[in-house]
């Protein structure tokens, strides 16, 4: 803990949310995209505790609280739905769900 | 030359996330990212935020990535066959290269945490509940007092989504839903 400033922490979180957004952008897997999703959202609750620490403030750390509060409602309903969609269509794969385009 | 343990910590993450990101293999995915939450957690504790960094294993590397290793198991997506897409995953790592180069700058040379810099190394801990501290009872005073709307929002959110799961996992086919 000696010697890591702010900007190291922001580093990290910003390479994380990075690799994230590659892989939302990249993958097809819906379940891989999620799971994506779910490494943006770890990367932005990194930056809000190192912001708090350093601000010596309190108010980051709560909002991480809530942050983790929603994603795990949002995981649910989100694995739900593609549980549905795995039900109505037999795939989960992106490229294959193209029923509004044509 | 920032702390071992920061550095370790961050390598792990950073990896696990690599694999998240590159395997094909969902589980092996679903392995990357329980590591990924734990580096992540990991460095919750080395800016003292204990609290949440068990919240963060108890939640998230138990509970959440457990229903998705039970989905992907359920589902039993099958690996793709074929050659592994390298056209792909290069430019994939173009883009993530190209937009690390951009976190980098903004952070470290572009002066925009110069501010916050002058402390390289994190302030002292108080005592005081109002500021930053290590106990869960500095959460416990900021969640009913300052956040209680929000708790209560919060509280409700899960509550509907155990409504809407139920409801979207019923298997009723008259309805058709």
């Amino acid at each position: 803990m000696e010697n890591t400033s702010l900007a190291h922490h922001l580093i990290l979180a910003g390479l994380l949310f990075v690799l994230g957004l590659t892989g939302v952008l990249l993958r097809r897997n819906l379940l891989v995209v999620y799971m994506c999703l779910e490494l943006m959202l770890a990367a932005a609750t990194l930056a809000l505790v190192a912001f708090s620490r350093f601000n010596r403030t309190m108010d980051g750390a709560v909002l991480v609280f809530f942050v983790i509060t929603v994603a795990a409602a949002e995981v649910a309903v989100g694995l739900a739905l593609i549980v549905a969609l795995f039900r109505k269509r037999g795939t989960v794969q992106s490229d294959a769900l193209t029923s509004l385009r044509d | 030359m920032p702390d071992g343990l920061f550095i370790f910590f961050a390598a792990l993450t950073l990896g696990a996330a690599l694999l998240l990101v590159l395997s094909r293999n969902a589980v092996t995915s679903a392995m990357g990212m329980i590591l990924a939450l734990v580096g992540v957690a990991a460095d919750f504790f080395l800016l003292d935020a204990y609290f949440l960094g068990v919240l963060q294993v108890l939640v998230y590397a138990g509970a959440v990535m457990v229903l998705f290793l039970f989905i992907i198991m359920l589902l039993d997506t099958e690996d793709p066959t074929g050659a592994y897409p390298w056209k792909t995953a290069a430019l994939g790592l173009a883009t993530f290269f190209l937009l690390a180069a951009g976190v980098l700058w903004l952070f470290h040379w572009s002066g925009a945490v110069a501010a916050v810099k002058a402390g390289a190394t994190p302030p002292e801990l108080s005592t005081n509940p109002a500021e930053f501290t290590t106990a869960a009872k500095s959460f416990g005073r900021l969640l009913y007092t300052k956040y209680l709307l929000p708790l209560e929002i919060a509280g409700f959110l899960l509550l509907v989504a155990l409504v809407g799961v139920v409801s979207l996992s019923k298997d009723n086919p008259e309805s058709n839903a």
